[in-house]
C-alpha cells in the first residue's frame, strides 16, 4: 500500500519536474516571463518530494516490513525516534532527503529572488531541475526506497546501534543542508554564465544561499564530530576517514567561496573564480557521495556495498563536470586583475590559496589509496600522520594572514600598525611561555601553532572591539569567525599535546593506581533499558593531588536486533577537562580492559568551532536587515 | 586557453576513469583468494634467539601450519589447547609468529599454557603479519612443502578446522 503511494507521488514529482523545465524554457525562448505558474509548479513539486519522503517515515513509523529499505534498517521494538531517523540514516531513505532538500531550495530561490533577472533566474529554475530530474531518476530506478519484499518478514533487521544516537539522527539532515543546497548555486553559476549576467548582483543574489549552506556544513560536521567523540569509544574527534573528508572537501570550497564573494561584490573582479568555486563546490559534494556510496572507500558508515549505484553517480558526475567547465570554457572572458601587494583583495586572496592548498591535501589524501589500488595494485591506507605532517605547518601562516587580513584596506594598500603588530606578537609569545610554565614544554612547532593563533584571537578582539564601537555589523561577524578558528586551533593543540591515556585490566573491587589518579572498580550491575541491556560498571575516579572525586559509569550494551555490543564511554565534563573512561569485557574472564583518558578543554574545542560557524549566520541576519 | 582546457579536461578524465576501475575492485579485504598462492619470501628474527628464519625454513616439512598469535588476544587462548593437540600428532608443524606482544608477556603465556610451537618468530610491529595477508589474531595457514598456501584459518582454529586440518594432509596425494 506505501509501497504504491509512494511509488504514485515519486511519478508525479518526474512530471512536475519535466513540465519546469518545459514552461522554463518557453518562457526563456518566448520571452514572456510568467514565473506565477513556475512558483506553483515548484510549490507542488516541493510537496510532492515531501510527501514522499513522508510516506517512507510512515512506513518506518508502523514498521512496515514490506519494504525491503524499512526491512534492512527497522525493527519493530526500536524506540519511536530511531524508527524516524532510521528513514535518513540509509541510502535509499538519504536520497529522498537529498531530493526534497534540492526541490526546497529550487523554491526557495525562485521566491526570494522574483525581482530580480528573470532570464537568469528562469535558467537557475532550469538547471537545478535537471539535477532533481537525475536524482529523481537514480532514487527510483536504482535505489528504490519503495521496492517490495516478498514473503514480507515478520520482523526488521534492525538500526545498527552505534547509529541509534540523537547525534547522528540530526547529522545527515544538517550535513545534506549544507552540500545538498551547494547545488542552488551550481545552478546559478551556469545560469550567470550563460546568461552573461555577472554583475555584482550575482554575487548579492547567491551570497545568503552561500552562507546558509556553509552554516549548515559547518554544523553537520561539528555534530558529527561530537558523536565520534563519545560513541565510538576512542576519544578523538576527527579521524580523517574517508567519509569525513567528503564532507570537509565541499566546506574547504565553500569557505572560499565565501571570501572570494566578499571582493566580486565590492569590487567586480574575480567573476570567473567565483563561478569556479561555485561549481566546484557541488561537484566535490557529488565526488563525496560517490566515493561513500560506491563502497570504494573503507569507513565507518554505514552504506552498504553497490557498484551499480556507484556507476550511476560516477556518470552522473562525469555529465555535471564535462557539461559545466564546457560551459564555463566556452562562455567565460579573460579577466585582469591588478590588486596592490598587501591590499585586501591579497589578503582575501590569500585565504583562497590556503583553502585550494587544504582542499587539494586532503583530495589527495583521500583518493590516494584508490589510485595505488587500480594502478599499482596496492593496498594502502592514508593516515592521520600524513595530515598532521602537511597540514600543520601551513596552518600558522595562515593565522597571521587571518589576523592581518581584516585590518587591510581596500585597493591600496596603506601602512600597517606595526606597533600594534608588534605588542601583539610579543603578547602572544608572553602568553605561550606562560603555558608552557603552567602546562609543560611543547614542540616547536605546537608552541609556533599557538603562537600564531593567540595572535588571531588578540587580533580578533581587537577588530569585534572596535566594530562594535563603530557599529559595523559586518565586520563583528568576521571577527566572530575568525576568533572562533584562532581558539579552536590552540585548543586543538593543547588538547593533542596534553591529553592522558591509560589501559588497565580490571576486576570487580579492584583499584588501579597511576600518577596521581586512581581508579577503584566498585561495582557491576546489569539494566535492562527499552531495546538492549546494558552492563554498566561503576568506578570511582579520584585524582589525590587536586582530591576532585568522580563517578565514571560505562557501559557494555547488548543490543537484540541486530545483535551487537557496543561500548558507551562514560564522560564527565567540566571546563578544563574531560574524565573519558570506556571499558570491554576480555573473554572467558572476570576481568574488564578499561581505557582511562583526561583530554584537557575538550568542551573548548566544541565551542570555539561553533562559534565559528554562528559568526557566518550573524552574518546573514545583518544582511537581511 | 585552448591548452588549459586540453590539461583540464584530460585530467578530470583520468581521476574519473580510475574511479570507474575502482568500482570494479572488490573493496572487502578477502584474503580468500590467496589459497593455492605461494607464499612470499620472508626473513624474520626468531623469538627465542634472534636467528635469521626464512621461508626456506618452512621446506623442511611436508606441512606447516604458521599460526599468529598474541599474549593479549583472549581468543589465542580458546585455540591455544587444539594447537597443543595438533603439534603432538607430529603430521604438522607449527611456526608461530607472535604478534605485536611484549617478549615478557609472550613468554608467560606459554609457560602457562604450553608450549605447542616448533619455532616461533617474532613481528613487533605486526608489518611481516600483513605480507601473509593477515587482518585479525588469531590467524592460521596451512601450506605445503612447495609454499603453497592449503587453507586459511580466520579466527581461532575450532574443533570444525581441526578435523579439516587432518582431512586436507590425508587427502593431499603428494605427500601420502
Amino acid at each position: 500500500m506505501l509501497s504504491n503511494i509512494g511509488n504514485i507521488f515519486f511519478i508525479l514529482n518526474i512530471l512536475v519536474t519535466i513540465s519546469i523545465i518545459y514552461f522554463c524554457y518557453h518562457s526563456v525562448r518566448d520571452k514572456k516571463y510568467n514565473l506565477a505558474k513556475i512558483v506553483k509548479l515548484s510549490i507542488l513539486q516541493s510537496t510532492f518530494a515531501i510527501m514522499t519522503f513522508a510516506t517512507l517515515i510512515a512506513a518506518f513509523i508502523i514498521s512496515d516490513f514490506s519494504l525491503i529499505t524499512v526491512y534492512e534498517n527497522s525493527h519493530s521494538a526500536k524506540p519511536l525516534f530511531y524508527k524516524i531517523s532510521g528513514a535518513w540514516g540509509n541510502h535509499e531513505g538519504s536520497l529522498l532527503l537529498w531530493i526534497s532538500i534540492m526541490s526546497i531550495f529550487s523554491f526557495l530561490y525562485l521566491i526570494i529572488n522574483e525581482k530580480s533577472n528573470s532570464n537568469s533566474l528562469l535558467i537557475t529554475t532550469v538547471c537545478q531541475n535537471f539535477l532533481i530530474l537525475a536524482f529523481l531518476f537514480f532514487s527510483l530506478i536504482n535505489s528504490n526506497p519503495f521496492s517490495k519484499i516478498l514473503p514480507i518478514p515478520p520482523d526488521g533487521l534492525g538500526l545498527n546501534p552505534i547509529l541509534q544516537d540523537p547525534a547522528l539522527a540530526i547529522h545527515p539532515p544538517l550535513l545534506y543542508i549544507g552540500f545538498v543546497g551547494s547545488s542552488i548555486y551550481f545552478s546559478a553559476a551556469l545560469s550567470s554564465l550563460i546568461t552573461g549576467y555577472n554583475n555584482k548582483n550575482f554575487a548579492i543574489q547567491i551570497k545568503p544561499w552561500v552562507k546558509v549552506t556553509w552554516f549548515f556544513q559547518s554544523l553537520g560536521i561539528i555534530v558529527g564530530s561530537i558523536w565520534a567523540y563519545y560513541e565510538l569509544g576512542w576519544g578523538g574527534f576527527w579521524f580523517w576517514d574517508p567519509v569525513e573528508n567528503a564532507s570537509l572537501m565541499p566546506w574547504f570550497a565553500m569557505t572560499a567561496l565565501i571570501h572570494s564573494l566578499i571582493i566580486l561584490e565590492r569590487r567586480e573582479s574575480l567573476y570567473s573564480w567565483v563561478i569556479i568555486l561555485c561549481l566546484l563546490t557541488f561537484i566535490l559534494s557529488v565526488t563525496g557521495t560517490f566515493l561513500v556510496r560506491s563502497g570504494i572507500l573503507n569507513s565507518v558508515h554505514t552504506f552498504a556495498n553497490d557498484p551499480s549505484r556507484g556507476l550511476y553517480i560516477l556518470v552522473l558526475l562525469f555529465l555535471m563536470v564535462v557539461i559545466s567547465f564546457a560551459i564555463f570554457f566556452t562562455k567565460t572572458k579573460k579577466e585582469t586583475y591588478i590588486f596592490e601587494n598587501f591590499s585586501k583583495e591579497v589578503f582575501i586572496l590569500s585565504n583562497n590559496w590556503f583553502m585550494a592548498f587544504y582542499l587539494i591535501t586532503v583530495f589527495i589524501g583521500t583518493v590516494y589509496p584508490i589510485f595505488t589500488e587500480v594502478l599499482l595494485n596496492n593496498k594502502i591506507s592514508v593516515g592521520p600522520p600524513f595530515y598532521n605532517l602537511v597540514i600543520a605547518p601551513i596552518i600558522i601562516p595562515f593565522l597571521f594572514f587571518m589576523a592581518l587580513g581584516p585590518n587591510s584596506s581596500w585597493i591600496k594598500f596603506k601602512s600597517f600598525d606595526k606597533k600594534k603588530f608588534v605588542i601583539v606578537l610579543f603578547l602572544s609569545i608572553i602568553v605561550n611561555l606562560a603555558m608552557i610554565k603552567f602546562f609543560g614544554g611543547l614542540s616547536t612547532l605546537s608552541n609556533l601553532i599557538i603562537i600564531s593563533s593567540l595572535f588571531l584571537i588578540i587580533y580578533s578582539i581587537l577588530d569585534f572591539i572596535f566594530s562594535a564601537k563603530e557599529k559595523k555589523h559586518l565586520n563583528i561577524s568576521r571577527a566572530v569567525s575568525h576568533l572562533g578558528f584562532g581558539l579552536l586551533m590552540m585548543f586543538i593543540i593543547i588538547n593533542h599535546n596534553f591529553s592522558f591515556e591509560k589501559d588497565a585490566n580490571l576486576k570487580v573491587g579492584e583499584t588501579e593506581k597511576f600518577e596521581s589518579y586512581e581508579i577503584t572498580f566498585s561495582k557491576l550491575r546489569l539494566d535492562k533499558r527499552e531495546n538492549y541491556n546494558a552492563l554498566i560498571g561503576d568506578f570511582i575516579f579520584k585524582d589525590r593531588k587536586s582530591g576532585i572525586v568522580r563517578n565514571l559509569q560505562p557501559e557494555i550494551r547488548i543490543y537484540n536486533d541486530p545483535e551487537t555490543l557496543t561500548y558507551e564511554a562514560s564522560i564527565r565534563t567540566n571546563i578544563f577537562r574531560d574524565y573519558y573512561l570506556t571499558m570491554s569485557n576480555i573473554d572467558r574472564s572476570d576481568f574488564y580492559n578499561i581505557k582511562f583518558q583526561n583530554k584537557p578543554f575538550m568542551i573548548w574545542i566544541w565551542i570555539s568551532a561553533i562559534i565559528i560557524s554562528l559568526g557566518g549566520i550573524q552574518r546573514l541576519f545583518i544582511f537581511k536587515k | 586557453m585552448k591548452f588549459k582546457r586540453i590539461v583540464f579536461f584530460t585530467i578530470v578524465f583520468f581521476i574519473l576513469v580510475v574511479f570507474f576501475f575502482a568500482l570494479k575492485k572488490s573493496n572487502i579485504y578477502n584474503t580468500k583468494n590467496l589459497i593455492g598462492q605461494k607464499i612470499e619470501p620472508f626473513e624474520i628474527i626468531s623469538f627465542e634467539n634472534n636467528e635469521i628464519v626464512t621461508e626456506k625454513n618452512l621446506q623442511e616439512n611436508n606441512f606447516t601450519l604458521i599460526n599468529f598469535w598474541a599474549s593479549w588476544c583472549s581468543p589465542c587462548r580458546v585455540e591455544h589447547p587444539f594447537l597443543i593437540s595438533l603439534s603432538k600428532t607430529k603430521k604438522v608443524k607449527l611456526i608461530g609468529v607472535n604478534f605485536k606482544d611484549k617478549k615478557r608477556n609472550a613468554q608467560n603465556f606459554l609457560n602457562t599454557l604450553g608450549n605447542p610451537y616448533d619455532l616461533i618468530v617474532t613481528d613487533n610491529n605486526g608489518t611481516y603479519s600483513i605480507h601473509f595477508g593477515i587482518y585479525g589474531i588469531p590467524e592460521s595457514i596451512l601450506i605445503d612443502k612447495e609454499l603453497k598456501i592449503l587453507a586459511k584459518f580466520i579466527g581461532p582454529i575450532d574443533k570444525d578446522d581441526y578435523k579439516k586440518i587432518f582431512e586436507i594432509i590425508k587427502n593431499d596425494k603428494k605427500y601420502n
